[in-house]
């Protein structure tokens, strides 16, 4: 069965997609995901922590599904850093959707940093069920 | 689009990651965490950043969809330890292409040193981030001595 998203190796340098900060490349974080089809459609969950309603971007771009979150946390003024997982402030990640996905359909919500997308199939495509009758 | 973080944050992202490397070189990697003997795998859900002033350390987990009143917090001995579980329901009639998002119970340890005091912690959860704040004991801050 063929994959129905498939992931874009590298994100795109296009629209300001890719920040550069003071001479390093921001490449953003790879937002770990699950990703699961049923007869509906293809579910999308991705961990975003840090990232409000208002930092966070959805987008699809052609055949494109572009993720996109800016971390924000509260800092106190004069903190110095003591150890560090995370070391930048961007989760970016794109995937390549297929063709009997209906892109213009697609339903995202962000809760506690986890972020849900919904992607429909295109009603023509979805497996009908067939009711069988008793003669 | 939106807006870029402050330059505080940016700094302090900066000085993380230059504090990080000065530590890899100095020690090698995976001894270079605050928690020394008691410090997690890279990839170890949740991440964690520890950042420190002089009157308080500070503590993010970045711990997304995580039930908040299922959080276990703890601060013994200059110890915190973190504990708890997120179970990721799994859809049967559903074909999973990707499975990468942590499920089950977790740990962790982080070492904040002695002055401390576990009497003064406070932990608040808010987007999917723990931020806890453990402030230092008053002795413990240094002090400013005037000159006469």
């Amino acid at each position: 069965m063929a994959r129905n998203v498939s992931e874009v190796a590298a994100p795109e340098s296009k629209g300001g997609a890719v920040q550069q900060t003071r001479g390093r490349t921001e490449a953003g974080m790879r937002a770990p995901v699950d990703i699961y089809e049923d007869g509906e459609g293809i579910t999308l969950e991705a961990d975003m922590p840090g990232v409000s309603r208002e930092r966070l971007d959805v987008r699809v771009d052609g055949d494109t599904l572009l993720l996109e979150g800016n971390v924000q946390f509260e800092l106190p003024k004069d903190a110095e850093a003591m150890y560090a997982d995370v070391r930048s402030t961007v989760y970016r990640r794109s995937f390549v959707l297929s063709r009997e996905l209906e892109t213009s359909n697609i339903q995202a919500t962000l809760k506690d940093g986890v972020l849900t997308v919904r992607i429909p199939k295109r009603a023509e495509l979805r497996p009908r069920r067939i009711e069988v009758r008793t003669a | 689009m939106f807006g870029r973080l402050t330059s505080l944050q940016d700094s302090l992202l900066d000085e993380f990651w230059r504090l990080h490397q000065e530590m890899d070189e100095m020690l090698g990697d995976g001894l270079s965490s605050a928690g020394g003997i008691r410090s997690a795998p890279r990839g170890t859900f949740p991440a964690v950043n520890v950042i420190q002033t002089p009157a308080e350390v500070q503590v993010y987990l970045f711990a997304p969809g995580v039930d908040p009143k299922k959080l276990d917090v703890s601060v013994q001995r200059g110890l915190l330890t973190v504990s708890g579980e997120r179970k990721i329901p799994v859809h049967d009639e559903a074909t999973y292409y990707r499975q990468e998002r942590f499920s089950g119970e977790f740990r962790r340890a982080i070492s904040l040193g002695d002055d401390v005091d576990p009497d003064k912690v406070e932990a608040k959860y808010r987007d999917g981030i723990l931020q806890i704040q453990v402030r230092r004991r008053e002795s413990a801050k240094p002090r400013q001595i005037e000159i006469h």
